[in-house]
C-alpha cells in the first residue's frame, strides 16, 4: 500500500466575516493517490471549490485555514508551509485549472508568454527555451498552429482554445497533481467532451493525478475512478465510481442520481431534492442534510453522523448505516412540510 | 457603468469631523455679524495696530490696515460660501439639462453637442474665467457668480450625458417608449432619477472646485474686490508682507483648506470612486 | 493600431481645437467695446487713430468675415497685437510657452512617477495602517488650494530658510555669466518650488486613481491564475496587475493636463515663473484680452493634443483595442 500523493486531514477553512463565521469547509478528509482521477462532487455551497483552493493555500482574507488542518503532500504539510515553499509548489508540483477560461487569462499578455512564464519561474528557463516549451505544450493540448496561436492574445481565442491553453499552462512542469475546478462547466457540450478526452489522454501520458471538481455527475462517470461527495462543508459519501452509481448509500447521493434526467424515462416532474443548502454560518446541529432527507428521524436531527464504513472503500456519513431499516420508511422531507409556514 | 451611491461606513471618524467642520463653518458664516469680534472693515489704528501677530485680542492677527483678520475671515466665509453654492447650483442645472438633452437625444445632436462640450472641456476653467473677466473689467459679485456658474457645468454635463446614454437603453425606458410615453415624460420620470446621483456627486465636487477658484481669482485681484473680504483677497493682501506678517496669508488659507478637505471627504464617501474627483478638478 | 482609428481620433482632436479657437473668437466679441477700449485711457491716442486701427484690424467688417480672417490668422500663428506688452502676442507666447511646458511637463512626469509608486506601496497590504495613512495624506494633498500651498512653500523654503530662490526661472543677474552646467543647475533650483507645488497635488490625484485601478484588477480571475502558477506576490502586483491597471491611468494623463495648466496660472504668478500662465494673469490686469484669449487657444490645443496622445497610447497599450 503506497503512500497517497495527497492526504487532506480534517481540513477546516472558515471565513470570518462581519455576519459571522462561515464554516465553508468543516472537517474534510480525503486522499488522492498517484495517477488516480478522483472526483469531488457537490452543489454550489458544498465547499468543494474552497477545499480545492485551500489545498494550494489560495484562500485570502477573510478566509483562513484553521488550526488542526493538515494537507500532506509528498510528506510535507502544506497547511503550515511557508509562502515561499507554497510558491514553489504552485504550478510546479500541483497545478490548478479554473472554471472560467474567458477570464482566467491576463488580457494584456500573449498566451505564449503566459504559458512560458511557468517555466521561467520554476525552471528559471531562458525566454527562448520557455517559449519553445510553451509552444510544445500548446501543440500537445491539441491547439492547431501552436506557434502562431502562442503569439495571440486571449481575446482572440475561443473558450475551448483558452481552456486548452490553461491546461497546457498546468502541465508545463509535469505536476504530480492537477486540481481541475469545474474545467468544462463554462464550455459548450461538444467542447466539454473534447476537453475531458484531452485531460484523460494527458493523464495517461504523464501519469498525473487529477482531482476533478464538478457538480456534473456525467463528468464524474466519464473520468473518475473514485468519487467523493460533499455537502454542507463535509464529505458525506466516498466510493469507487461504479459502486457509487450502482449502490449509493447516502440519501443526498441518491437524490443527486435520481435528479439526472434520463432520456426515455417517463416522468411527470423532475425529481428534485426539495429545499436548499443551509447557510455556512449556521450549520444545523445534527445531520446537515436531515431536513431535506426522505428518511430522517429524531436521531438525525440532534446527532451529527460520523463517516461510517458501509463497504469496501465505501464510506457514508449517514445514520442509516446503523439503522438501515429506516430506509423502508420514506416520508416527505421536513423542509417540504415546513414550506407552508416558512417566512 | 452606473455610478451607484454607497455611503460606506457612515460612522467613520473622518466623515464625522468633516460634517462637523462644515456645519460649524456654515453656522459661523451665517452668524458672522454676531460672532465676529470686530468690524471687518474698520481700521481702528492704522499706525499702531497694523500687522499685529496673533494674540488674545486678535486670534488671527491684524492686516496692513489694522483690520482684524479673524473677523474678515468670518465675513469672507459668507461671501465664499454663498458664491460657491449659487454658482454650483447654476452649473448643475445647466450641466444636467445639457447632458440630458445630449444623452437622451443621441445621434447627430449628441455628437455635435459633445464636440462643443469637448471644446469647453479642453479649456482650463480658470483661463476661461480670466477671458470673461478681462473682457469686461472687474466684476460685481452677481456677475462673478454668473461667470463661475457658466463655466462650471461642463463636467456635470459629461457625467450626466454618460448616465443618460446608459439609462435610455434600459429595458423600462424602452417599455415606456413602446407604451407611447412622450420624450419629456420619459426624461423626467425615468432618466432624470438615474442621473441625479452622478449630478449630486458632481455638484459636491464642483462646489469645492468653485470656492477654490473664487479664492484664486480673488487672489489674482479679479474676484471679490476689496474692501469686501474674501479668503482669496485677504491672502493677496497678505502676500505683500509674507515674510514678516505671515498670518494674514496663512489663516484664510487654512480655513479654505479645511473646507475643501471636508467637502472632498464627504464626496469620497458617496462612492463614485476616484474618477469623480479627477474629472472635476 | 488601425490607421483608420488613429485618423478618426486625430480628426476629432482637430475639431476640438477648431471649437476652442471659435469659442475664443466669440468670447472676445462678448466684450463691451473692442480691443482698443483699453486704449481709451491713453490721451495720446485720438479717435481718428482708433478708427484707423479698427479698420486695419478688420473690426468694421461683418462678423462672418472677421471670423474667417481670425481663423486664418490663428492657423498661421498670428494672435494679434498685445497692447500691454506692445508686441505681437505670438512673440510673447513663443518665449513663454516653452517655459510653461518645462514646468508642467516636469510636474506631469513627477506626478505620475510618485503617484504610481505610492499606489503600489498602498496596495501591498490594502487596509493596513500604511495604506490608510497614505490614503489620508493623498486626500489632504489633493484638497490643498494650489496657490496657498505655493505661498507656504515659498515662505518656508525661500523666505525663511533661504535655500531656494523666491522667483523667476533663472537668476536674473548671474545666469548669462554661467557656463551651461551652472545654468542647468540654476534653472533646476528655480524649478523646484513651482514644480513641487504642482506635483504634490498631481501625485495625490494619480495615487488615488491608480490605487483604485489596482484594487479593481487584483480580484480578477487572471490574477488568481497567476498565483496558482506560482508567481510571487510582488510580481503579481508589479507585472500582472499593474500592466492592466495602468490602462485607465493613461486616460488620466489626458485629464491631468488641463489641471496642470490651471495650476500653473497661480504657481507662475506666485513664483514669477515667466510662462504663459503669468502672461495671462498680467494681461488680465491690463485688460489685454487678445493675450488672454491667445493663451486660451494655446492651452486648449495642448489639452486636445494631450488627450489625443493619451488615446493613441491607450490603443497601443491595450491589445483588445489595438485590433479594433
Amino acid at each position: 500500500m503506497t503512500e497517497p500523493l495527497l492526504s487532506v486531514e480534517n481540513l477546516r477553512t472558515y471565513f470570518h466575516t462581519r455576519d459571522g463565521v462561515a464554516r465553508a469547509v468543516d472537517g474534510v478528509s480525503l486522499q488522492v493517490n498517484r495517477g488516480e482521477t478522483v472526483g469531488l462532487v457537490g452543489e454550489s455551497g458544498s465547499g468543494k471549490s474552497v477545499t480545492a483552493l485551500s489545498m494550494l493555500r489560495l484562500i485570502r482574507h477573510p478566509g483562513r485555514i484553521e488550526q488542526g488542518s493538515r494537507i500532506v503532500f509528498e510528506g510535507k504539510d502544506l497547511a503550515t508551509a511557508s509562502e515561499e515553499e507554497m510558491r514553489k509548489i504552485r504550478g510546479n508540483r500541483i497545478a490548478m485549472i479554473f472554471q472560467e477560461p474567458m477570464t482566467a487569462l491576463n488580457p494584456v499578455f500573449t498566451v505564449g508568454d503566459q504559458v512560458a512564464e511557468v517555466a521561467r519561474i520554476h525552471e528559471r528557463a531562458s525566454r527562448r527555451a520557455a517559449w519553445r516549451k510553451a509552444v510544445e505544450m500548446l501543440a500537445l493540448t491539441g491547439i492547431p498552429s501552436p506557434e502562431a496561436r502562442a503569439r495571440d492574445y486571449p481575446h482572440q481565442l475561443s473558450g475551448g482554445m483558452r481552456q486548452r491553453v490553461l491546461i497546457a499552462m498546468a502541465l508545463m512542469m509535469r505536476p504530480e497533481l492537477i486540481i481541475a475546478d469545474e474545467p468544462t462547466t463554462a464550455l459548450d457540450v461538444t467542447i466539454q467532451a473534447q476537453i475531458l478526452e484531452l485531460l484523460r489522454d494527458l493523464q495517461q501520458r504523464f501519469g498525473t493525478a487529477i482531482l476533478m471538481i464538478t457538480h456534473d455527475l456525467g463528468v464524474i462517470a466519464e473520468t473518475c475512478s473514485r468519487v467523493i461527495v460533499m455537502y454542507g462543508g463535509e464529505v458525506v459519501e466516498q466510493a469507487p465510481t461504479n459502486v457509487l452509481f450502482a449502490a449509493p448509500h447516502h440519501p443526498y447521493t441518491e437524490g443527486l442520481l435520481r435528479a439526472i434526467p434520463r432520456v426515455g424515462a417517463i416522468r411527470e416532474r423532475l425529481a428534485v431534492i426539495p429545499g436548499t443548502v443551509p447557510p455556512p454560518t449556521h450549520w444545523p446541529d445534527g445531520c446537515r442534510f436531515h431536513d431535506r432527507c426522505p428518511y430522517s428521524w429524531e436521531r438525525t436531527e440532534h446527532e451529527h453522523p460520523p463517516l461510517y464504513q458501509v463497504g469496501e472503500g465505501h464510506f457514508s456519513r449517514c445514520h442509516l448505516a446503523e439503522e438501515p431499516e429506516r430506509r423502508n420508511q420514506p416520508h416527505t422531507p421536513l423542509v417540504a412540510r415546513r414550506r407552508v409556514d416558512a417566512a | 457603468m452606473r455610478i451607484v451611491p454607497r455611503i460606506t461606513a457612515p460612522a467613520n471618524a473622518g466623515v464625522v469631523v468633516a460634517l462637523g467642520f462644515l456645519s460649524l463653518l456654515l453656522l459661523a458664516a451665517v452668524a458672522a455679524p454676531w460672532l465676529a469680534p470686530h468690524d471687518p472693515l474698520a481700521q481702528p489704528d492704522i499706525v499702531g495696530a497694523r500687522l499685529a501677530p496673533p494674540g488674545a485680542a486678535h486670534p488671527f492677527g491684524t492686516d496692513a490696515f489694522s483690520r482684524d483678520v479673524l473677523s474678515r475671515v468670518l465675513y469672507g466665509a459668507r461671501i465664499s460660501l454663498a458664491v460657491g453654492v449659487l454658482a454650483t447650483a447654476l452649473s448643475v442645472t445647466l450641466g444636467t439639462a445639457y447632458g440630458l438633452v445630449a444623452g437622451y437625444a443621441g445621434g447627430m445632436l449628441d455628437t455635435v453637442l459633445m464636440r462643443i462640450l469637448d471644446g469647453f472641456l479642453a479649456i482650463p476653467r480658470v483661463l476661461l474665467v480670466l477671458v470673461l473677466v478681462s473682457a469686461s473689467g472687474s466684476l460685481p459679485l452677481p456677475a462673478l457668480i454668473l461667470v463661475l456658474g457658466l463655466t462650471g457645468w461642463f463636467h456635470v454635463a459629461r457625467l450626466v450625458r454618460a448616465e443618460a446614454l446608459v439609462a435610455r437603453k434600459l429595458d423600462y425606458v424602452t417599455a415606456a417608449r413602446a407604451l407611447g410615453a412622450s420624450g419629456w415624460r420619459i426624461v423626467s420620470r425615468h432618466i432624470l432619477p438615474n442621473v441625479l446621483t452622478p449630478a449630486a456627486v458632481a455638484a459636491v465636487l464642483g462646489f469645492a472646485n468653485t470656492i477654490v477658484l473664487e479664492a484664486g481669482l480673488s487672489y489674482l485681484g479679479v474676484g471679490v474686490q476689496p474692501p469686501a473680504p474674501s479668503w482669496g483677497n485677504i491672502m493677496l493682501e497678505g502676500t505683500e508682507q509674507l515674510r514678516t506678517a505671515w498670518w494674514v496669508a496663512l489663516f484664510p488659507g487654512i480655513v479654505l483648506f479645511a473646507t475643501v478637505v471636508s467637502v472632498n471627504t464627504l464626496a469620497e464617501r458617496i462612492r463614485s470612486g476616484p474618477t469623480g474627483a479627477i474629472l472635476l478638478r | 493600431m488601425s490607421a483608420r482609428l488613429a485618423l478618426a481620433r486625430s480628426a476629432q482632436a482637430v475639431v476640438v481645437i477648431f471649437v476652442v479657437a471659435s469659442l475664443a473668437f466669440f468670447l472676445i466679441r462678448l466684450a463691451p467695446g473692442d480691443p482698443f477700449t483699453a486704449a481709451l485711457n491713453d490721451p495720446g491716442i485720438t479717435e481718428e487713430v482708433r478708427t484707423e486701427w479698427r479698420r486695419s484690424y478688420g473690426l468694421d467688417a461683418p462678423l462672418a468675415e472677421q471670423y474667417v480672417r481670425y481663423l486664418g490668422a490663428v492657423v498661421r500663428g498670428d494672435f494679434g497685437w498685445s497692447f500691454s506688452m506692445q508686441r505681437p502676442v505670438a512673440e510673447a507666447l513663443r518665449a513663454a510657452v516653452p517655459r510653461t511646458m518645462l514646468l508642467a511637463g516636469t510636474a506631469l512626469l513627477l506626478s505620475f512617477a510618485v503617484g504610481i509608486g505610492v499606489a503600489l506601496v498602498q496596495v501591498r497590504h490594502p487596509g493596513s495602517m500604511t495604506d490608510r495613512v497614505l490614503n489620508r495624506t493623498t486626500l489632504l494633498a489633493y484638497s490643498v488650494p494650489e496657490f496657498w500651498l505655493a505661498l507656504l512653500l515659498l515662505f518656508v523654503f525661500s523666505l525663511k530658510l533661504g535655500v531656494l530662490p523666491a522667483g523667476g526661472a533663472v537668476d536674473a543677474v548671474m545666469h548669462s555669466r554661467m557656463n551651461w552646467m551652472e545654468r542647468v543647475v540654476d534653472t533646476i533650483r528655480h524649478l523646484v518650488l513651482p514644480a513641487t507645488t504642482l506635483t504634490i497635488v498631481g501625485a495625490a490625484v494619480v495615487a488615488r486613481y491608480q490605487r483604485g485601478a489596482l484594487l479593481d484588477v487584483l480580484p480578477s480571475d487572471f490574477i488568481r491564475t497567476a498565483r496558482a502558477k506560482g508567481v510571487a506576490e510582488p510580481a503579481i502586483v508589479r507585472r500582472h496587475a499593474l500592466r492592466n491597471a495602468l490602462l485607465p491611468t493613461i486616460t488620466l494623463l489626458g485629464l491631468t493636463i488641463p489641471a496642470l495648466l490651471a495650476g500653473s496660472v497661480f504657481v507662475e504668478k506666485i513664483f514669477a515663473w515667466p510662462g504663459m500662465g503669468l502672461l495671462a494673469v498680467n494681461a488680465v490686469a491690463s485688460r489685454d484680452y487678445a493675450m488672454v484669449t491667445a493663451v486660451v487657444v494655446v492651452a486648449g490645443t495642448a489639452v486636445a493634443l494631450g488627450n489625443l496622445v493619451a488615446d493613441l497610447l491607450y490603443a497601443a497599450a491595450d491589445p483588445r483595442v489595438r485590433d479594433g
